[in-house]
């Protein structure tokens, strides 16, 4: 039993600063790892809310309401313990960020004040105006800002995890990193590792996840031998800006505040938004889905303007966007979205409160990720993982302000039980396993470095992310999704002869990004190949050819393990120990 | 072709490491509609070649959401402190000119060592105390008028552009800077942060401290997200002399 533990975290975003609050409350010390100053970390970006049933509006919410919600909205995928066990801590976690002093807006009588979102009819999402993942990530930024400065934190800012050290029995005894400054490597010696490094949307080329999100943590874990489930399951947010170097999201709080979705009837119409009269305008959202209207869950929001773009050819002028539209809202309500229409203002130039917003779904969250038992537990022992990292929580679809609180949620288990494995591990034999994967990572990098090849990794990872926006995102068919996979397994080829312009060992950001790279390629396949296997419809998972839910075959979770270089797919039972699936409307008045 | 394809111009300061001198390259992008600076120099990644034709690295600089939150790619665009991702270029005249941050070492090219404002929350305990993560109930009520003036401080984004433009933060005063005042504002204004007033007014009582402010007012016309700085610098200024007398009196 090793006498104090010690545990890393790696990733500093909302899972990973909660289970070091965890864990350094506890009496632990904690070595906490992040490519970015914690606080630059991608929640920052989160924008509309955080649920929790707390039932302030009179509506007669409850936790159960929230846990059904969730279990529904995400088609049955998620195992439901952990689900349930999340929403009924939602409100005691609500309790405890306000206590951190975020500045949650309020009622008049000075209460928590909450706004309704997608797949709810319950106004179930307390928010800080439009950025209230900023608000989130500073308060626990700022609780663990005071445990490092008592000493029990230690922040590895401005690193990079590379790998897992594998101690004799396969169980975790540190990590190795680099630094990306100095690109020193070197191992660290830990009891428990706790993996939040988040989603992967850079894989995606564009999306609206942040630079980090690359899910390269996640894919060097599963290349050790760590599970990696629901790959397939990816969240196409139905309102993003479209840009040259990414695509902004354009939060479900528009909609949960009042903004409605719309293109002209006639396809042809080329007067000014605001000069077309309501009879000449197609409120297909509200029109198809009366009962939840504009705030229908994502993936069935994001299909359906996808429809109206490509089958109905009824884009505006004839391009991929239709209108978001806050422009009749009353003051009150625009000013609760301040942060968002300030983005939209800076990023496009026009004044959403004056003219139509302009939008087109974007890849936007990862629903799948590393494999995790109800403890947040990988299947390598002693490596934990919690947040948009692990694939618990969302099954096919996540519900709009569910992953903050899924990320506090995630981080609250892993850390106590990270410390509690600790607390009960053997000493490691040997060295735990640190020179030799030490000696592995280095001669990646010096493979890297001495590659005497023509590829530049940034025009790979271009036509990477080309191929899995058109085949792996909205609708899927297999002879695309076939064609991707081959394009991934070109890309490994032409990877190898992969030549870096910078060969410097001093801040070289091409090197630490050509690194993360390789990671993308592998994680990508994982995504593909569920994809194909999956034949049925499901959440965010779309086959035209396969349009309806097939509990007998598919009502399980896709786990990918990496063998002999690709991945192998199976499937596991999904606990529905608590609610019986049913077919997933939403159409119904 | 009838016309020379339209090209974007770019002059970009350069240093490799911390001790080596700063030199100045140039590159000719093909012009896109709708590009910022973050889209450009993921250009220059995708084709690192100066106009010269000589081929050289990638420019090394800080970014990761993009979208004006994070607070990470602050730098001297044409002379002036802001944030990359948000800065288009077609509002941009040309040669569109990069440079570090001034006041901060230099890591590499564009990247600076920004670090000195996170010390400067550890020092005056930019925190709420609260005596533990589990379940203690509700917090206390809070007017909405009161969300209303912490909100806005608390949308800072540790960018540190407040402090390149400020004349008072240089070499010779050790000035936290207004950021790092805001925040002290914040965290008073909090009903259970407000138990460590005092002592963050004593951290910002004596040398570095808020005295230090020039009321150049740079930082609040520079501020990306419009932070009211200099209401807090004033009213944390009051408080903090305040303190001062309280402390005087009660030796």
């Amino acid at each position: 039993m090793a006498a104090t533990p010690r545990i890393i975290v790696v990733g500093g975003g909302l899972a990973g600063l909660a289970a070091v609050i965890k864990i350094a409350e506890a009496g632990g010390t904690v070595d906490l790892f992040s490519i970015v100053p914690v606080k630059r970390s991608h929640s920052v970006c989160a924008q509309g809310g955080i649920n929790a049933a707390k039932d302030l509006k009179g509506e007669g919410d409850s936790v159960l309401k929230h846990f059904d919600d969730t279990v529904y909205g995400g088609d049955f995928l998620a195992n439901q313990t952990p689900v349930k066990n999340m929403t009924a801590q939602g409100p005691a976690i609500i309790d405890l960020l306000d206590r951190m002093g975020v500045p949650f807006n309020r009622t008049p009588e000075g209460l928590l004040d909450f706004r309704r979102f997608g797949g709810t009819l319950y106004q179930r999402t307390a928010f800080a105006g439009a950025t209230t993942g900023q608000q989130l990530l500073y308060a626990l930024d700022e609780q663990v800002r005071r445990y490092e400065a008592e000493g029990k934190v230690k922040k590895y800012e401005g690193w990079e995890f590379l790998s897992a050290v594998l101690g004799s029995k396969g169980e975790a005894r540190g990590i190795c990193a680099m630094d990306l400054r100095s690109m020193e490597t070197r191992t660290f010696p830990a009891d428990a590792v706790i993996i939040c490094t988040g989603g992967n949307g850079a894989i995606f080329g564009k999306s609206t996840n942040s630079v980090v999100c690359t899910g390269s943590a996640q894919s060097a874990l599963y290349q050790q031998g760590a599970f990696y489930a629901n790959g397939e399951f990816i969240q196409v947010h139905p309102t993003a800006i479209p840009g040259e170097d990414k695509l902004r999201l354009m939060s479900e709080s528009a909609r949960g505040e009042g903004g409605r979705v719309w293109v002209p009837r006639d396809r042809n119409d080329k007067r000014v938004a605001r000069s077309i009269p309501e009879a000449d305008r197609y409120y297909f959202l509200e029109e198809r889905y009366p009962k939840y209207g504009n705030l229908v869950p994502r993936d069935i929001a994001t299909r359906e303007i996808f429809k109206i773009v490509y089958e109905d050819n009824m884009g505006i002028d004839g391009q991929p966007m239709v209108y978001l539209d806050l422009t009749h809202l009353p003051k009150a309500r625009l000013h609760k979205l301040e942060g968002i229409l300030e983005i939209y203002e800076k990023f496009v130039g026009d004044d959403p409160r004056e003219v139509p917003m302009k939008i087109f779904p974007g890849m936007h969250y990862t629903m799948g990720g590393l494999w995790v038992d109800f403890q947040q537990q990988t299947n390598i022992p002693g490596v934990f993982a919690a947040g948009e990292a692990d694939y618990s929580i969302h099954g096919a679809n996540r519900l709009g302000a569910n992953s903050l609180l899924s990320c506090i949620y995630g981080g609250f288990v892993a850390g106590p039980q990270a410390l509690q494995y600790a607390k009960a591990l053997p000493a490691q034999v040997g060295d735990g396993g640190h020179a030799e994967e030490l000696a592995r990572q280095k001669q990646k990098n010096s493979g890297l470095l001495n590659n005497a090849g023509t590829e530049n990794p940034f025009k790979i990872w271009r036509e990477l992310g080309e191929t899995m926006t058109k085949h792996a995102t909205i609708v899927r068919y297999n002879a695309g999704l076939d064609e991707a996979d081959a394009k991934i397994v070109e890309l490994l080829g032409r990877y190898k002869n992969v030549n870096l312009s910078d060969k410097s060992q001093w801040a070289n950001t091409s090197f630490a990004f050509t690194r993360q790279l390789y990671n993308m390629l592998e994680l990508a396949r994982v995504i593909v190949q569920g994809a194909r296997q999956r034949d049925e419809s499901r959440g965010a998972h779309y086959k035209p050819d396969f349009p309806n839910r097939n509990d007998e075959q598919f009502l399980k979770t896709t786990k990918a393990a990496f063998v002999d270089g690709a991945p192998s797919i199976s499937f596991e039972d999904v606990d529905i120990s608590h609610i019986k699936p049913r077919p997933r409307v939403y159409s119904s008045t | 072709m009838a016309t020379a394809a339209r090209t974007i111009q770019v002059e970009i300061k350069r240093q490799s490491s911390p001790d080596q001198p700063a030199t100045t390259e140039k590159f000719e992008i093909p012009y896109r509609p709708n590009m910022n600076i973050t889209s450009l120099l993921g250009e220059i990644a995708l084709n690192p070649v100066e106009v010269t034709g000589k081929p050289t690295t990638p420019i090394t600089y800080d970014s990761n959401c993009l979208e004006e939150i994070c607070g990470s790619c602050a730098m001297l665009i044409n002379g002036k402190a802001r944030m990359a991702c948000s800065a288009l270029v077609d509002k941009l005249e040309q040669p569109i000119r990069l440079a570090p941050l001034s006041k901060f070492p230099v890591v590499r090219d564009l990247a600076v060592d920004r670090s000195v404002l996170f010390e400067n929350l550890k020092a005056v305990k930019a925190w709420v105390p609260i005596d533990g993560s589990y379940d203690l109930g509700s917090g206390p009520r809070q007017q909405p008028q009161i969300q209303e003036q912490r909100y806005p401080l608390s949308n800072c984004i540790s960018c540190t552009i407040c402090m390149e433009v400020c004349p008072q933060f240089n070499d010779s005063t050790s000035f936290v800077g207004a950021a790092t005042i805001a925040q002290v504002k914040l965290f008073n204004m909090d009903p259970a942060g407000s138990v460590l007033k005092e002592e963050r007014l004593r951290a910002l009582a004596g040398d570095g401290g808020v005295q230090e402010c020039g009321m150049a007012q740079n930082c609040v016309a520079a501020c990306p997200k419009q932070l009211p700085l200099i209401e807090a610098i004033s009213d944390v200024s009051r408080d903090v002399v305040i303190q001062q007398v309280k402390d005087f009196f009660s030796l």
